[in-house]
């Protein structure tokens, strides 16, 4: 089984120039022991808003690519933002999910992708013109390499849920205090602190 | 899309024009929304504007984030919503304290002044202290005169010193909905 944090570092490399929105708790953590970027926006709260939270930067950056990653359980908060992103079609968005089908920062409850919720196929049912389901090692390549497409043609939007193994590595902390992870976010894009 | 036709029901107003231009003046790129029959012509007028682009959601926690997120991209919005949506977005709202996110959003009421629906009241009700407790200045407009003045200092006071700002249109200037 995928290891989250050799998944997310992977798709580390292959982010080039793209701006990222992490979901609360582990992905936040994952992204950040991969490296701490100026051009990442960690959630630490507001569970359910990552993929909304990314369709807006995507939407006002049309130029740019916008990465979400995050959760299982954050995603199924927010589950319905699937709609919202497939009715906009952006070209430059991409949604991961790291689905390890548990709630992880509560002590792994389980989580409903394990009993059969499947979230590529209501993410094409939104409309998403890509979405994969990413079990090895193999289809993480692919999804890397289809993450650098959309980055060179702005090919449509991407979803992509990545099962991971259930397991907490050593947590990695981005800063918490959000006015400087706005603020340092929106300086890499020239745009002034207010 | 298929041609619609609005209830006869829904409230017609006079202003959705003036608070269309006011938005436009202060550069608003995005409305996001869950409608609403108060709102209808600002949606309708931001589908014909090339610059406006509305964007509908399906619950309003979605507006929150997606504000901040077009803040974060440098665009300003605008969340259009009724009262009833403002206990959705409860804990959506802590991005804006957390992150003194700039932020408007304009709020239609029920259950506030003459309502058929007792279910809208206890919502409606709760609106202005929810949105108090999470930190936003609340300004509730209920004259015609007041609306654009008021919406205009809202903008001013979000995008001028990261404020965030709810404007409650009573239903003494949306009108009843007439059943």
């Amino acid at each position: 089984m995928l290891q989250r944090r050799e998944v997310v570092a992977q798709i580390n490399q292959a982010r080039g120039q793209a701006l990222m929105v992490t979901g609360l708790g582990s992905s936040s953590y994952d992204l950040h022991a991969a490296g701490d970027d100026d051009r990442n926006f960690y959630l630490w709260g507001a569970m359910g808003g990552a993929a909304m939270t990314g369709l807006g930067v995507a939407m006002a950056q049309p130029e740019r690519q916008v990465i979400v990653l995050t959760g299982d359980g954050e995603m199924l908060m927010g589950i319905g933002g699937l709609a919202t992103i497939g009715v906009q079609q952006p070209d430059n968005l991409c949604v991961i999910v790291l689905d390890n089908g548990h709630y992880g920062e509560t002590g792994m409850q389980a989580s409903h992708t394990q009993f059969g919720v499947d979230l590529p196929t209501i993410a094409r049912a939104s409309g998403l013109p890509v979405s994969l389901a990413v079990e090895t090692e193999a289809e993480l390549q692919q999804l890397c390499k289809i993450i650098t497409t959309q980055a060179a043609d702005k090919s449509g939007a991407i979803f992509a849920s990545i099962k991971v193994a259930a397991e907490s590595p050593e947590r990695s902390l981005p800063i918490v205090d959000g006015v400087e992870i706005k603020n340092r976010f929106r300086r890499t894009l020239g745009l002034v602190p207010l | 899309m298929a041609e619609v036709v609005a209830p006869k029901n829904s409230p017609k107003n006079s202003w959705g024009a003036d608070l269309f231009a006011l938005l436009k003046q202060h550069d608003v790129s995005f409305l996001p929304f869950v409608p609403d029959a108060g709102h209808a012509d600002l949606i309708a007028l931001a589908h014909a504007d090339n610059d406006m682009q509305p964007v509908v959601l399906t619950t309003e926690e979605e507006g929150v984030a997606l504000a901040c997120g077009h803040w974060l991209g440098g665009k300003k919005s605008v969340l259009l919503m009724q009262s009833s949506g403002v206990g959705n977005t409860i804990n959506m709202l802590s991005m804006l304290a957390n992150c003194r996110f700039p932020f408007v959003t304009l709020v239609t009421m029920r259950g506030e002044f003459g309502e058929f629906n007792s279910w809208q009241v206890p919502m409606g009700r709760a609106t202005p202290e929810v949105l108090a407790a999470m930190g936003l200045s609340v300004h509730t407009v209920t004259q015609e005169d007041q609306l654009v003045k008021t919406i205009d200092a809202a903008l001013y006071s979000a995008y001028a010193s990261d404020q965030q700002v709810a404007v409650l249109l009573s239903q003494q200037l949306v009108g009843r909905k007439e059943w």
